[in-house]
């Protein structure tokens, strides 16, 4: 099976391919559209803002190959936001691969934003991803800008706001929290979409 | 809901860890993979690591080991010390750290801290802030803490930095009590209330604890969202499962210890 990391110039694309390494499993970096469409999975890691993120993803050509994907696609963090209509940060027009839009979110008295550190994943349903990942499971998250619940939500987590942990449709799925810093779960995670895919 | 998090902090210096009392006096402790791997085994819930000479040399970070580490561990790590530009913090990133902090290099050009905002997000840049009480009763910043010989006080007060870094882009801080690190008598909770009535993004708590009761005071009665420590953990004197039943005990939402 040909593991595909998409070349997005994220800062945890190293990150994400250590975790990968850690599970047996070596994957190729790659921004070029017949290695990407030619992978069994593709894995789109980020870290930073959308309008850079997107515009990489320009750069590269890649925008209709993700759209255009059929096999099991893994947006992480910045990624996951990327896999949606588009973005507040910026006002950037993202992926369009699931339905709504990334929202800043509204920190308060107590509530810290960015959302970052070790959070509670709440399963909203059945799903391959989450096989041996116990409800309330913890993960690591670190980001400013969030999705909302809604029917394509595998997992919530609550900062103040509900907000989608993990999300799938179709050949489609994404984690806000990094699994390749979440320690047991992360790996678990990672393996899961490994094996099974997506649905 | 959010955990409460716990941060052993390792100071490197040469690529061992060391540990200094009021960070003077460096012994070594370890090797840097050794120390990572035992306290991601114990449960800490991230890492600091401060490349304690890098500031006042004026070298930036050998990311060799940067990168050892990120394959190694799969919590978060930050790495702190000798930090001046986009690039030495883009090399650090990209060799798996997933967060930099930066302290004396955003006292000499406070810019540094929205050059990084901008190239990589809020959520990867921390500014570690080492503070001290003043004769007057303020609070003021110190630069060069790595090196006791050129360690400077600044006309900075504690409290405008607060601000001013935040403004800037940063996206989390670490306050470093410099009256009580090292000595185990506890956090500085009245320095550590004052700064979280100013700070909006996550506060981490440094310098002074010696026991588990000393990290619930931090977040039960300064709402820091991280504690962060070195000698009590690199001693063996508290243990970081130990630590966190007890403050789960006390109703502090912590990660569980697998």
């Amino acid at each position: 099976m040909r593991t595909v990391l998409v070349d997005s110039g994220g800062a945890n694309l190293g990150s994400v391919r250590y975790a990968l390494e850690r599970l047996g499993v070596n994957a190729e970096v790659s921004g070029d559209a017949a290695v990407i469409t030619a992978a069994d999975r593709v894995i789109l890691p980020g870290v930073g803002a959308a309008g850079p993120g997107m515009a990489r993803l320009r750069e590269l050509g890649l925008v209709d190959v993700l759209r255009g994907l059929r096999q099991p696609l893994l947006g992480i963090c910045l990624g996951m936001q990327l896999l949606f209509e588009g973005s507040d940060e910026g006002d950037e027009t993202c992926l369009g691969l699931l339905p709504g839009r990334v929202r800043r979110m509204v920190g308060g008295p107590g509530l810290r934003v960015p959302h970052m550190g070790w959070n509670r994943l709440e399963p909203l349903r059945e799903s391959p991803l989450l096989r041996g990942i116990a409800p309330g499971a913890q993960a690591y998250f670190v980001h400013g800008y969030a999705v909302a619940v809604d029917d394509n939500c595998v997992a919530r987590s609550v900062h103040g706001q509900l907000l989608a942990a993990l999300v799938q449709r179709g050949n489609v799925a994404g984690a806000q929290f990094h699994p390749e810093r979440s320690g047991a779960v992360g790996a678990r995670l990672l393996a899961n979409f490994l094996e099974f895919g997506v649905a | 809901m959010l955990s409460r998090r716990i941060i052993p902090c390792l100071d490197v210096r040469d690529g061992q860890v060391v540990k200094g009392v009021r960070f003077r006096d460096h012994v070594v402790v370890g090797a840097i993979e050794d120390l990572a791997l035992r306290y991601r085994d114990e449960g800490a819930d991230e890492l600091v690591f401060y490349d304690i000479t890098a500031s006042p040399e004026g070298r930036g970070v050998d990311v060799a080991w940067v990168e050892r580490v990120a394959r190694l561990l799969d919590i978060p790590f930050c790495v702190a010390g000798g930090i001046r530009n986009v690039e030495q913090a883009r090399a650090v990133l990209h060799a798996g750290a997933d967060k930099v902090s930066v302290n004396t290099p955003a006292l000499e050009r406070p810019a540094l801290v929205r050059e990084l905002a901008e190239a990589f997000g809020v959520q990867c840049v921390v500014v570690g802030i080492d503070s001290q009480r003043d004769a007057d009763g303020e609070w003021r910043v110190r630069a060069y803490t790595g090196d006791p010989g050129r360690t400077q006080a600044l006309a900075r007060r504690t409290l405008d930095w607060v601000e001013e870094v935040q403004a800037l882009g940063a996206g989390e801080i670490v306050l470093n009590c410099m009256g009580t690190d090292g000595v185990r008598a506890g956090y500085d909770l009245e320095q550590l209330r004052a700064v979280r009535a100013a700070c909006r993004v996550p506060l981490v708590a440094s310098g002074g604890a010696g026991a588990p009761e000393h990290f619930a005071a931090a977040f039960l009665e300064a709402d820091v969202d991280a504690a962060l420590a070195a000698s009590v953990f690199h001693s063996g004197t508290i243990r970081i499962p130990e630590l966190k039943s007890a403050l789960r005990a006390q109703g502090i939402e912590v990660r569980d210890v697998a």
